[in-house]
């Protein structure tokens, strides 16, 4: 736990020196800015395919500026929920309301004009493209100058940097998943998905991730993340809801999950006690 | 020294003919190479670019009728694309393939039912046409342009997908659908983008392969549709260098063939190399590895 608080902290410096390269990312705002609103409302959204249900009625907030998670185990619907936001899934029901616009109906490139990208599951990198044109991509819809964020997205992964003008697919599983945060960020979204950031990734790997995540988070970026590894994502999040089987079965602030009972032996590994 | 001067004109078809088999091979490698589909229209394409000439010339003047062909045909490759291909973007890959096979026999038929079944005349079309004198060989300026026109086609076509946005997005919707939707990426966009680009290079290439022929019939795509197919295969399928490489390759070897006095063997020879890359080296030349890393 000691060593935890360590991170945090060195995170906190690392947001300093970051904040001042970026200028214009106060678009954001900051957490704290007057009441927190919901950036993102699911109301009784369900997924099927062929007839099964992935998704189930399932209604949940994402507050602005906050990270919030959407833990389960695996085929409990998390990704399905995210892919249907951004109609990668077209759902069978319900309503996705963001920044006060509806998202059903649209089509996924309306949806990322909106302000939404998701960092996919297994990364998905261009592998047949440089790590700068990958970055590129990610600010396909923007027609303004790039530099600055090139700037700020390479001060936050210096190895990236380095990398520039490597082929994505020659980089370790480590650093595709920084370029496929960093492609995100390119966007300028309002919200970041990001699902299961932390997959195959080795431990130390993992922990910088979650660096990175809650460094973004404190620049203001509202993030939903979905997690495998509940442990992590419930320590980092302000808000979580736990899937199973297509539905939420719990909710709460990411602290107070991480200390309930169930959570911690049906996800956690932990005995009950 | 005899050896030379006996095989130049040969050699110069050879180029030639090579030149304009690559056009209409990187057709078929682009489209391969972002929908994994080979598109069997692509020679009846090619066809029906030197039907339009043909009528087309026949009521307006050849600077008219010329740019006509290229637009009418880019248009037909992306109507296509649209209307038989689009539909089945999530059917398993055989509907589309045999929605392709489809399109090749309407076009064909739909080009027989209008000439007739009369071969239409090719018009001439000046300067092109003229004849120029090469060491040994006399031939048409023709020969010497294809290959020329070629290289400047290819080389901008190589720096539109290097160096633009578009050509980025062609890159990415090469390799992942979903995730250049993510990015924003019109992917339906980019996929018509790929049928233009290969229809106009269709087009250019029709008006350069006919204009050694007296006549087009509604076969007239099949044979070089089929060796443009094999030179993209050859090369690599979805590799725009390697289809250049082996339409140049079976353009020249074919024609030296002819040059031994062998004509008859001169078609064979493409089939053979078919079967021996098939069998031998697959991915071709320049093709991908199948291995995807994650």
């Amino acid at each position: 736990m000691g060593k935890n608080t360590n991170h945090a902290e060195a995170t906190g410096n690392t947001v300093g020196t970051v904040g001042s390269v970026s200028a214009g990312w106060d678009h954001l705002g900051k957490r704290g800015d007057g009441p927190a609103r919901n950036l993102l409302e699911v109301r009784n959204l369900r997924v099927s395919y062929g007839g099964i249900e992935a998704v189930r009625d399932i209604s949940f907030d994402v507050p602005e500026h906050e990270i919030v998670t959407l833990i389960g185990a695996n085929g409990a619907g998390k990704s399905s929920t995210l892919r249907s936001i951004v109609a990668l899934e077209k759902p069978a029901g319900g309503s996705i309301r963001f920044d006060g616009n509806e998202l059903t109906g649209m089509g996924t490139e309306q949806i990322v004009k909106n302000g939404i990208t998701l960092v996919p599951e297994g990364r998905r990198v261009f592998v047949n493209l440089s790590v700068y044109e990958n970055l590129r991509m990610g600010a396909y819809l923007r027609n303004d100058d790039l530099q600055s964020d090139l700037d700020w997205v390479y001060s936050l992964f210096p190895r990236l940097k380095e990398r520039s003008w490597q082929a994505a697919g020659t980089l370790s599983g480590g650093e595709q998943q920084m370029l496929a945060i960093a492609r995100a960020l390119m966007s300028r979204p309002k919200m970041i998905m990001m699902d299961e950031p932390s997959l195959g990734l080795a431990p130390i790997i993992v922990q910088e991730v979650f660096d990175i995540i809650r460094e973004i988070n404190q620049m203001g970026m509202t993030i939903l993340l979905v997690e495998q590894n509940a442990n992590m994502a419930l320590k980092a999040a302000d808000l979580g809801y736990v899937m199973e089987t297509g539905q939420i079965t719990l909710s709460g602030a990411g602290m107070d999950l991480a200390q309930n009972p169930v959570v911690r032996e049906a996800y956690l590994g932990k005995a009950r006690g | 020294m005899d050896f030379w001067s006996k095989n130049l004109p040969y050699l110069l078809a050879g180029v030639s003919v090579g030149g304009q088999y690559a056009l209409i091979a990187i057709g078929y490698t682009m489209v391969y190479g972002i929908l994994r589909l080979i598109n069997f229209a692509h020679g009846d394409i090619f066809m029906v670019a030197g039907l339009v000439t043909i009528y087309a010339s026949t009521v307006m003047p050849l600077y008219l009728s010329i740019p006509l062909t290229i637009l009418v045909t880019v248009i037909l490759g992306m109507l296509i694309e649209r209307v038989a291909y689009k539909p089945l973007r999530n059917s398993p890959r055989m509907s589309v393939m045999i929605s392709a096979i489809g399109v090749s026999y309407l076009l064909q038929n739909l080009a027989l039912y209008i000439t007739g079944g009369l071969a239409q005349v090719y018009p001439t079309i000046p300067f092109i046409s003229n004849t120029v004198t090469i060491g040994s060989a006399t031939t048409k300026v023709v020969t010497i342009l294809t290959p020329i026109l070629m290289i400047v086609l290819v080389v901008l076509l190589i720096q539109l997908i290097n160096h633009t946005k578009i050509g980025m997005a062609m890159r990415s919707v090469s390799t992942d659908f979903e995730t250049s939707r993510l990015m924003g990426i019109n992917v339906n966009r980019v996929i018509s983008m790929t049928f233009i680009i290969g229809s106009f290079l269709a087009a250019v290439g029709s008006i350069l392969y006919f204009t050694n022929y007296p006549s087009v019939i509604p076969t007239s795509g099949g044979m070089p549709g089929l060796k443009a197919f094999v030179a993209a295969v050859f090369g690599g399928i979805g590799s725009i260098p390697g289809a250049v490489i082996g339409a140049m390759l079976i353009g020249i070897v074919e024609n030296l063939i002819k040059g031994a006095g062998w004509t008859t063997f001169s078609d064979a020879f493409t089939f053979v190399l078919l079967i021996i890359v098939l069998l031998f080296k697959p991915t071709g030349l320049f093709g991908e590895a199948a291995t995807d890393k994650v």
